[in-house]
């Protein structure tokens, strides 16, 4: 059984505007010691679909809310407040992208870090006090035994997510659901928290879900990874996978988006025309097709489903066009081409006019 | 382009006082954010500053267009020496160069229609009075940076991030400057957004021979669009290379240690790649480290050497200008750097 399994959860906020479809359908399962990457832009319902694992949309009026998120078996979505408290930062933790607003101003890190440890388990406040210094230990505080005593402003950027670390892991969680842990950070110290969080996770067994906006750090950190846009999952697969042999147009255009250390320089960058479509008023057929190169008419009607690609069942895209096609339309794409060539050589257009 | 370079800046500094006590102030230290940079910026190239936050380089371009005084130093921009000017001699010269800044929702006036916005150029230096003429102006530089001119009468608010960006693009470009600082213009941008801004400063580049100082924390955004890079540590310049040179071989162990830390979009790489990771934070500017600053955290720190004898810039093997006694060697950049020239 996996720890954590999401089935067709969807997430709905009821608003004057109207409806806003933030998360729409989303499926995945996380095995425990496995990290799993959530990768999508702003609005894409990434930071959404795991608010609500960690039971926290609930208490928004305007969402609805429905599908299931089964944790070790047990409906999260139906647990009631009570139990949510119990399996929250204790079973469940979470570290979100801002470190200064995710610790009180007011309090010394260690009176946090000893409530956090007190609300889940029955320990004296000295116990509390002890694991609090070894945990701050073990995420690379140095003198952790003296920095208890201070307040969050005293540390900088890096130490304060490191405290952020030590507290959400401090009841050794099952799962860690890390929200843009590093996007706040300078690059040395995102290096510094992407080991950390790797070292935790194979010495202490956590799973992870790491959402994020940046390609390079779900390389580096997760097994898997789930591409989201518009509230919906459009590609999933094991990271090798997504990196190699992608077969989303959405995800091509953001590996040609970026600008890459491990590529020559001067390659033009592809960028991906138009914006993100608003959630209140999707658009219709595939979600994508306004700003999909390869769009053709049928796709501005059919939506389609997240599918297993053919002879590979680890690998699942939503696209109408023909795994085979994409599969060349990616290659042509890789050998350096504009996307209007590769739709030209890939007989997208000649099969458009035959139709 | 023309020979001898456009800007010439030496030895810029610029300390913020840290103040004390409410009636009589008294300076008790002061951040040292700038201290004593040099470098020339050339006509229609591309300079890239690089650096963690702190390093000083937004504020060596608020230096550079003078919307800070420097503490010393000189700054001169075609044979004059801005650095001390006063507001008269500066305004021409403010014609000649223009910033775009990071935060396309705070660096555009939210009450001001778009059109008054990139029209404001022209008003504030008096040109083109005549009311739909300006107009006109206002609209092609809409259409030149890629938005929509009949959205001239709309709000800032009405627009996205992305072409937010546009609209502060379109009101540097207005006075048709010779030198564009842009500050972080994409850091505040989604990913499949970032390519159109990089591709339009580009372009314009090309089309307008603009020269440009590209300021940014991302690596391989700066390697994207910059000729000549200087990376920048605690308000010094460690580092001054070609891109290529700086990519293919950095040699200051701190430049190596950004090239090594950055993650890279390749799950195979990243498994070769020893990934080196710098001990411990950034020291405080406002007492920063002897001699050489990076000596607190630099893998290669040599006691008794590199805390006492500040190293100097000067030409190390590959062309690049590194302040280093001890510089990375080929094998130690091939191990640790993956845009490595293997």
């Amino acid at each position: 059984m996996p720890l954590l399994e999401v089935e067709d959860l969807k997430v709905h906020f009821h608003t004057e505007d109207g409806i806003v479809k933030a998360v729409d359908g989303v499926s995945y399962t996380v095995e425990s010691g496995q990290a799993l990457g959530i990768v999508g832009e702003s609005g894409s319902g990434k930071s959404v679909s795991s608010l609500t694992v960690m039971g926290l949309t609930r208490f928004f009026t305007s969402a609805r809310i429905s599908g299931s998120v089964r944790f070790n078996g047990k409906d999260l979505l139906t647990a009631s407040d009570e139990e949510m408290r119990r399996i929250r930062g204790n079973e469940i933790s979470m570290i979100f992208q801002d470190p200064l607003s995710s610790l009180h101003p007011f309090y010394r890190i260690g009176k946090q870090l000893v409530e956090a440890i007190q609300s889940h388990r029955d320990v004296s406040k000295a116990q509390a006090l002890d694991r609090s210094v070894e945990m701050l230990g073990l995420v690379g505080i140095p003198e952790p035994r003296k920095r208890v005593d201070s307040y969050p402003h005293e540390f900088s950027g890096g130490m304060r997510q490191r405290v952020m670390i030590a507290m959400a892991l401090a009841n050794d969680p099952k799962l860690l659901i890390a929200d843009e842990p590093t996007t706040a950070l300078d690059v040395t110290v995102q290096a510094q928290i992407l080991d950390l969080i790797q070292r935790l996770q194979s010495e202490l067994d956590t799973a992870i879900v790491m959402i994020t906006h940046d390609l390079g750090v779900v390389a580096e950190v997760t097994d898997e990874i789930a591409v989201m846009y518009a509230g919906e999952i459009v590609e999933k697969a094991p990271k090798d996978t997504i990196f190699a042999s992608p077969e989303h147009p959405y995800t091509w255009g953001l590996l040609r988006s970026i600008p890459r250390l491990d590529l020559p320089r001067g390659e033009e960058l592809v960028p991906i025309s138009g914006r993100p479509p608003s959630l209140i008023t999707l658009p219709g057929g595939c979600y994508f097709h306004p700003r999909c190169p390869y769009v053709r008419e049928r796709h501005r009607e059919v939506h389609p489903d997240l599918d297993a690609v053919p002879g590979d069942s680890d690998h699942s895209v939503r696209c109408l066009l023909a795994s085979d096609t994409r599969k060349r339309l990616w290659r042509e794409l890789q050998d350096g081409k504009d996307p209007a060539e590769a739709r030209a050589t890939a007989g997208l257009d000649a099969e458009e006019v035959a139709s | 382009m023309s020979d001898g370079p456009l800007i010439e800046v030496r030895d810029l500094v610029k300390h913020f006082p840290i103040r004390k006590g409410i009636v009589f102030q008294k300076q008790v230290g002061a951040v040292q954010a700038v201290d004593g940079v040099s470098f020339d910026i050339v006509e229609g190239e591309t300079l890239g500053l690089v650096g963690e936050s702190g390093c000083g380089k937004s504020t060596t371009a608020r230096l550079i267009t003078r919307l800070l005084e420097p503490t010393s130093g000189s700054i001169v921009y075609n044979g004059v020496d801005i650095a001390q000017a006063n507001r008269r001699t500066l305004l021409p010269l403010r014609r000649e160069m223009q910033m775009v800044f990071q935060d396309p929702y705070s660096s555009l006036n939210p009450r001001k229609t778009v059109g008054t916005i990139i029209g404001e150029p022209f008003e504030i230096h008096g040109i083109e009075r005549d009311k739909d003429k300006r107009r006109r102006l206002v609209q092609n530089l809409m259409e030149q940076v890629g938005l929509n001119p009949e959205h001239y009468n709309r709000l800032p608010h009405e627009f996205s991030g992305g072409q937010r960006q546009r609209i502060g693009v379109a009101r540097a470009i207005a006075l048709k400057p010779k030198l564009i600082v842009a500050d972080e213009p994409v850091s505040a941008l989604d990913v499949s957004i970032q390519a159109q801004i990089l591709n339009l400063l580009r372009d314009l580049q090309r089309e307008l021979g603009l020269t440009i100082v590209f300021i940014a924390h991302d690596l391989s955004v700066v390697r994207h669009m910059c000729d000549r890079i200087a990376v920048m540590y605690l308000g010094k310049i460690v580092e001054m290379a070609q891109a290529d040179q700086l990519y293919d071989h950095p040699r200051h162990p701190y430049s190596g240690a950004l090239l090594s830390a950055v993650p890279v979009p390749d799950p195979r790489l990243a498994r070769e790649k020893h990934r080196q990771v710098l001990v411990g934070d950034v020291p405080s500017p406002t007492n920063p480290p002897n001699a050489c600053r990076f000596h607190t955290r630099c893998p290669k720190f040599v006691a008794g050497h590199c805390d006492v004898d500040e190293p100097a810039l000067e030409t190390k093997p590959g062309g690049n200008v590194a302040a280093c006694h001890y510089p990375l060697t080929d094998e130690e950049i091939a191990a640790r750097v993956p845009t490595a020239a293997a």
